[in-house]
Protein backbone atom coordinates (compact mmCIF):
# COMPACT_ATOMS: atom_id res chain seq x y z
CA UNK A 1 0.00 0.00 0.00
CA UNK A 2 1.42 3.29 -1.10
CA UNK A 3 -0.25 5.00 1.81
CA UNK A 4 1.71 3.00 4.40
CA UNK A 5 4.94 3.75 2.58
CA UNK A 6 4.21 7.47 2.54
CA UNK A 7 3.44 7.52 6.27
CA UNK A 8 6.57 5.50 7.09
CA UNK A 9 8.62 7.72 4.82
CA UNK A 10 7.47 10.87 6.55
CA UNK A 11 8.48 9.50 9.95
CA UNK A 12 11.85 8.34 8.63
CA UNK A 13 12.58 11.74 7.14
CA UNK A 14 11.61 13.54 10.36
CA UNK A 15 13.42 11.17 12.66
CA UNK A 16 16.63 10.57 10.75
CA UNK A 17 16.84 13.94 9.05
CA UNK A 18 17.55 12.45 5.62
CA UNK A 19 16.66 13.55 2.09
CA UNK A 20 13.37 12.33 0.76
CA UNK A 21 14.96 10.75 -2.33
CA UNK A 22 17.03 8.42 -0.14
CA UNK A 23 14.00 6.86 1.49
CA UNK A 24 13.13 4.00 -0.84
CA UNK A 25 11.61 0.61 -0.06
CA UNK A 26 15.08 -0.93 -0.42
CA UNK A 27 16.90 1.57 1.78
CA UNK A 28 18.56 -0.01 4.81
CA UNK A 29 18.14 2.06 7.97
CA UNK A 30 21.66 1.43 9.17
CA UNK A 31 23.60 1.31 5.91
CA UNK A 32 21.79 3.78 3.68
CA UNK A 33 20.09 6.09 6.14
CA UNK A 34 22.86 6.21 8.72
CA UNK A 35 20.67 5.26 11.64
CA UNK A 36 22.31 3.80 14.74
CA UNK A 37 20.64 0.98 16.65
CA UNK A 38 18.96 3.38 19.06
CA UNK A 39 17.55 5.36 16.12
CA UNK A 40 15.95 2.17 14.82
CA UNK A 41 14.41 1.45 18.24
CA UNK A 42 13.00 4.97 18.32
CA UNK A 43 11.73 4.66 14.78
CA UNK A 44 9.89 1.47 15.64
CA UNK A 45 8.36 3.21 18.64
CA UNK A 46 7.09 6.01 16.44
CA UNK A 47 5.72 3.56 13.91
CA UNK A 48 3.86 1.84 16.73
CA UNK A 49 2.26 5.15 17.67
CA UNK A 50 1.54 6.17 14.09
CA UNK A 51 -0.11 2.88 13.20
CA UNK A 52 -1.53 2.21 16.66
CA UNK A 53 0.02 -1.23 16.94
CA UNK A 54 2.57 -3.10 18.97
CA UNK A 55 5.67 -4.45 17.30
CA UNK A 56 7.31 -7.15 19.42
CA UNK A 57 11.04 -7.04 20.05
CA UNK A 58 11.47 -10.18 17.94
CA UNK A 59 9.71 -8.60 14.98
CA UNK A 60 11.44 -5.27 15.48
CA UNK A 61 14.83 -6.95 15.21
CA UNK A 62 13.94 -8.22 11.74
CA UNK A 63 13.20 -4.75 10.43
CA UNK A 64 16.29 -3.65 8.52
CA UNK A 65 14.94 -1.74 5.56
CA UNK A 66 12.12 0.73 4.98
CA UNK A 67 10.41 -2.02 2.98
CA UNK A 68 10.64 -4.44 5.93
CA UNK A 69 8.76 -1.94 8.06
CA UNK A 70 6.13 -1.21 5.41
CA UNK A 71 5.56 -4.89 4.68
CA UNK A 72 5.33 -5.79 8.34
CA UNK A 73 2.78 -3.04 9.01
CA UNK A 74 0.73 -4.07 5.96
CA UNK A 75 0.78 -7.71 7.01
CA UNK A 76 -0.76 -6.80 10.37
CA UNK A 77 -3.36 -4.30 9.25
CA UNK B 1 13.69 23.28 41.76
CA UNK B 2 11.60 20.46 40.30
CA UNK B 3 8.33 22.26 39.60
CA UNK B 4 6.44 20.73 36.68
CA UNK B 5 8.49 17.53 36.91
CA UNK B 6 7.07 14.09 37.54
CA UNK B 7 8.79 11.27 39.37
CA UNK B 8 8.33 7.60 40.07
CA UNK B 9 10.05 6.27 43.18
CA UNK B 10 10.02 2.50 43.67
CA UNK B 11 9.84 1.11 47.18
CA UNK B 12 8.71 4.49 48.46
CA UNK B 13 6.48 3.49 51.36
CA UNK B 14 9.29 3.64 53.92
CA UNK B 15 12.97 4.12 54.58
CA UNK B 16 15.19 5.82 52.03
CA UNK B 17 12.51 5.60 49.32
CA UNK B 18 10.06 7.53 51.47
CA UNK B 19 12.66 10.20 52.21
CA UNK B 20 13.33 10.52 48.47
CA UNK B 21 9.64 10.76 47.58
CA UNK B 22 9.13 13.51 50.17
CA UNK B 23 12.23 15.43 49.12
CA UNK B 24 11.27 15.41 45.43
CA UNK B 25 7.76 16.53 46.38
CA UNK B 26 9.18 19.30 48.56
CA UNK B 27 10.96 20.58 45.45
CA UNK B 28 7.66 20.67 43.59
CA UNK B 29 7.66 17.35 41.72
CA UNK B 30 4.57 15.22 41.38
CA UNK B 31 5.42 11.81 42.77
CA UNK B 32 4.20 8.29 42.12
CA UNK B 33 4.79 6.25 45.25
CA UNK B 34 5.37 2.61 44.38
CA UNK B 35 4.96 -0.06 47.04
CA UNK B 36 4.90 -3.84 47.06
CA UNK B 37 3.14 -4.78 50.29
CA UNK B 38 2.34 -2.02 52.71
CA UNK B 39 -0.49 0.02 51.24
CA UNK B 40 -1.18 1.83 54.49
CA UNK B 41 2.39 3.15 54.69
CA UNK B 42 2.27 4.15 51.03
CA UNK B 43 -0.94 6.08 51.66
CA UNK B 44 0.76 7.90 54.54
CA UNK B 45 3.50 9.03 52.16
CA UNK B 46 0.87 10.18 49.64
CA UNK B 47 -0.90 12.13 52.39
CA UNK B 48 2.32 13.73 53.55
CA UNK B 49 3.05 14.82 50.00
CA UNK B 50 -0.41 16.36 49.72
CA UNK B 51 0.29 18.29 52.91
CA UNK B 52 3.48 19.58 51.31
CA UNK B 53 1.26 20.99 48.57
CA UNK B 54 2.29 18.63 45.81
CA UNK B 55 0.51 15.83 44.04
CA UNK B 56 1.04 12.10 44.61
CA UNK B 57 -0.43 8.74 43.71
CA UNK B 58 0.34 5.31 45.10
CA UNK B 59 0.85 2.30 42.86
CA UNK B 60 1.23 -1.30 43.93
CA UNK B 61 3.68 -3.25 41.80
CA UNK B 62 6.31 -5.93 42.23
CA UNK B 63 9.30 -4.51 40.36
CA UNK B 64 10.60 -7.97 39.51
CA UNK B 65 7.49 -8.73 37.43
CA UNK B 66 7.51 -7.19 33.97
CA UNK B 67 3.71 -7.09 33.67
CA UNK B 68 3.45 -5.21 36.99
CA UNK B 69 6.12 -2.75 35.91
CA UNK B 70 4.49 -2.05 32.55
CA UNK B 71 1.14 -1.46 34.20
CA UNK B 72 2.72 0.83 36.80
CA UNK B 73 4.44 3.01 34.21
CA UNK B 74 1.28 3.18 32.15
CA UNK B 75 -0.58 4.41 35.21
CA UNK B 76 2.02 7.04 36.04
CA UNK B 77 2.09 8.42 32.51
CA UNK B 78 -1.72 8.22 32.37
CA UNK B 79 -2.04 10.23 35.58
CA UNK B 80 0.78 12.71 35.19
CA UNK B 81 1.13 12.91 31.40
CA UNK B 82 4.93 12.72 31.58
CA UNK B 83 7.62 10.86 33.47
CA UNK B 84 10.79 12.84 34.04
CA UNK B 85 12.49 11.12 36.94
CA UNK B 86 12.76 7.44 37.85
CA UNK B 87 14.30 6.50 41.16
CA UNK B 88 15.01 2.78 41.40
CA UNK B 89 15.03 2.33 45.12
CA UNK B 90 13.05 -0.84 45.86
CA UNK B 91 15.23 -3.40 47.56
CA UNK B 92 15.24 -6.26 50.02
CA UNK B 93 17.85 -8.17 52.01
CA UNK B 94 18.09 -11.90 52.72
CA UNK B 95 21.40 -12.02 54.55
CA UNK B 96 23.18 -15.28 55.10
CA UNK B 97 26.66 -16.70 54.90
CA UNK B 98 27.42 -17.88 51.41
CA UNK B 99 27.80 -21.43 52.69
CA UNK B 100 24.29 -21.35 54.10
CA UNK B 101 22.62 -19.16 51.49
CA UNK B 102 19.76 -20.90 49.73
CA UNK B 103 19.30 -20.57 46.02
CA UNK B 104 15.93 -18.86 46.61
CA UNK B 105 17.56 -16.30 48.90
CA UNK B 106 20.03 -15.46 46.19
CA UNK B 107 17.43 -15.34 43.42
CA UNK B 108 14.89 -13.25 45.32
CA UNK B 109 17.40 -10.54 46.12
CA UNK B 110 18.74 -10.47 42.56
CA UNK B 111 15.20 -10.37 41.17
CA UNK B 112 14.05 -7.38 43.19
CA UNK B 113 17.30 -5.45 43.59
CA UNK B 114 18.84 -5.94 40.15
CA UNK B 115 16.27 -7.25 37.70
CA UNK B 116 13.77 -4.76 39.10
CA UNK B 117 16.08 -1.90 38.15
CA UNK B 118 16.46 -3.33 34.65
CA UNK B 119 12.71 -3.74 34.16
CA UNK B 120 11.80 -0.28 35.46
CA UNK B 121 14.56 1.36 33.45
CA UNK B 122 13.50 -0.45 30.30
CA UNK B 123 9.91 0.47 31.02
CA UNK B 124 10.47 4.23 31.32
CA UNK B 125 12.96 4.54 28.49
CA UNK B 126 10.27 4.73 25.84
CA UNK B 127 8.55 7.66 27.52
CA UNK B 128 11.82 9.44 28.26
CA UNK B 129 13.09 8.97 24.70
CA UNK B 130 9.90 10.55 23.42
CA UNK B 131 10.38 13.44 25.81
CA UNK B 132 14.02 13.61 24.77
CA UNK B 133 14.98 14.01 28.39
CA UNK B 134 14.93 12.07 31.61
CA UNK B 135 16.76 11.23 34.78
CA UNK B 136 17.23 7.76 36.14
CA UNK B 137 18.70 7.46 39.60
CA UNK B 138 19.53 4.03 40.95
CA UNK B 139 19.98 3.42 44.63
CA UNK B 140 22.93 1.09 44.93
CA UNK B 141 24.98 0.60 48.08
CA UNK B 142 28.61 1.09 49.06
CA UNK B 143 28.80 -2.63 49.84
CA UNK B 144 28.37 -3.13 46.08
CA UNK B 145 31.82 -1.56 45.84
CA UNK B 146 33.47 -2.86 49.00
CA UNK B 147 31.82 -6.26 49.50
CA UNK B 148 30.31 -7.37 52.80
CA UNK B 149 30.35 -10.77 54.49
CA UNK B 150 26.91 -12.31 54.85
CA UNK B 151 25.50 -10.35 51.94
CA UNK B 152 26.77 -12.12 48.84
CA UNK B 153 23.37 -11.84 47.16
CA UNK B 154 22.78 -8.20 48.09
CA UNK B 155 26.31 -7.16 47.19
CA UNK B 156 26.16 -8.97 43.84
CA UNK B 157 22.89 -7.21 43.07
CA UNK B 158 24.18 -3.77 44.08
CA UNK B 159 27.45 -4.18 42.17
CA UNK B 160 25.22 -5.20 39.26
CA UNK B 161 23.20 -2.02 39.64
CA UNK B 162 26.38 0.06 39.40
CA UNK B 163 27.35 -1.71 36.16
CA UNK B 164 23.82 -1.39 34.81
CA UNK B 165 23.93 2.33 35.60
CA UNK B 166 27.07 2.77 33.50
CA UNK B 167 25.78 0.80 30.52
CA UNK B 168 22.43 2.55 30.57
CA UNK B 169 24.14 5.93 30.86
CA UNK B 170 26.20 5.21 27.76
CA UNK B 171 23.25 3.89 25.76
CA UNK B 172 20.91 6.75 26.55
CA UNK B 173 23.25 9.75 26.75
CA UNK B 174 22.55 10.71 23.14
CA UNK B 175 18.87 11.05 24.05
CA UNK B 176 19.56 13.35 26.97
CA UNK B 177 18.64 10.71 29.52
CA UNK B 178 21.09 10.86 32.41
CA UNK B 179 21.61 7.81 34.56
CA UNK B 180 23.43 7.83 37.87
CA UNK B 181 23.63 5.79 41.02
CA UNK B 182 23.68 6.82 44.64
CA UNK B 183 25.42 4.41 46.98
CA UNK B 184 24.31 4.87 50.57
CA UNK B 185 26.44 3.57 53.37
CA UNK B 186 24.99 2.85 56.77
CA UNK B 187 21.64 4.64 56.88
CA UNK B 188 19.26 4.27 59.81
CA UNK B 189 16.20 2.48 58.34
CA UNK B 190 14.10 -0.63 58.94
CA UNK B 191 16.65 -2.54 56.88
CA UNK B 192 19.58 -1.62 59.09
CA UNK B 193 17.43 -2.16 62.21
CA UNK B 194 17.74 -5.86 61.49
CA UNK B 195 21.47 -5.78 62.17
CA UNK B 196 22.74 -6.87 65.58
CA UNK B 197 24.29 -4.37 68.01
CA UNK B 198 27.63 -6.00 67.37
CA UNK B 199 27.30 -5.52 63.62
CA UNK B 200 26.24 -1.89 64.12
CA UNK B 201 29.20 -1.10 66.38
CA UNK B 202 31.50 -2.77 63.90
CA UNK B 203 30.14 -0.61 61.12
CA UNK B 204 30.36 2.63 63.08
CA UNK B 205 34.05 1.93 63.58
CA UNK B 206 34.47 1.93 59.81
CA UNK B 207 32.77 5.28 59.26
CA UNK B 208 35.11 8.29 59.43
CA UNK B 209 32.18 10.57 60.31
CA UNK B 210 31.34 8.15 63.18
CA UNK B 211 27.58 8.27 62.77
CA UNK B 212 24.74 6.74 60.83
CA UNK B 213 23.39 8.54 57.82
CA UNK B 214 19.76 9.56 57.48
CA UNK B 215 17.37 8.92 54.64
CA UNK B 216 17.36 12.67 53.99
CA UNK B 217 21.11 12.62 53.36
CA UNK B 218 20.52 10.25 50.46
CA UNK B 219 17.37 12.04 49.32
CA UNK B 220 19.17 15.35 48.93
CA UNK B 221 21.75 13.85 46.60
CA UNK B 222 18.96 12.24 44.57
CA UNK B 223 17.25 15.62 44.39
CA UNK B 224 20.49 17.16 43.10
CA UNK B 225 20.95 14.46 40.47
CA UNK B 226 17.33 14.94 39.38
CA UNK B 227 17.77 18.69 39.01
CA UNK B 228 19.10 20.94 36.26
CA UNK B 229 22.22 21.44 38.36
CA UNK B 230 23.36 17.92 37.43
CA UNK B 231 23.11 18.41 33.66
CA UNK B 232 26.66 17.26 33.00
CA UNK B 233 26.78 14.19 35.23
CA UNK B 234 26.00 10.70 33.96
CA UNK B 235 27.15 7.16 34.66
CA UNK B 236 28.44 8.03 38.11
CA UNK B 237 28.01 6.42 41.48
CA UNK B 238 27.96 8.91 44.33
CA UNK B 239 28.71 7.57 47.78
CA UNK B 240 26.65 8.93 50.65
CA UNK B 241 28.35 7.07 53.44
CA UNK B 242 30.21 9.34 55.83
CA UNK B 243 33.45 8.35 54.14
CA UNK B 244 33.04 4.63 54.78
CA UNK B 245 34.18 3.50 51.34
CA UNK B 246 36.66 5.62 49.40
Amino acid sequence: MADTFERVKKIVIDRLDVEESKVTMEASFKDDLEADSLDVVELVMELEDEFDMEISDEEAEKIETVGDAVNYINSIQ
Amino acid sequence: MLHGKTALVTGASRGIGKAIALELARQGAKVAVNFAGNEEKAQEVVDEISELGSEAIKIKANVSQEADVKQMIKEVVGQFGTLDILVNNAGITKDNLLMRMKEEEFDEVIDINLKGVFLCTKGVTRQMMKQKSGRIINIASVVGVSGNPGQANYVAAKAGVIGLTKSTAKELASRNILVNAVAPGFIGTDMTEKLTEEQKDGMLDMIPLSKLGRGEDVAKVVRFLASEDANYITGQTIHVDGGMVM
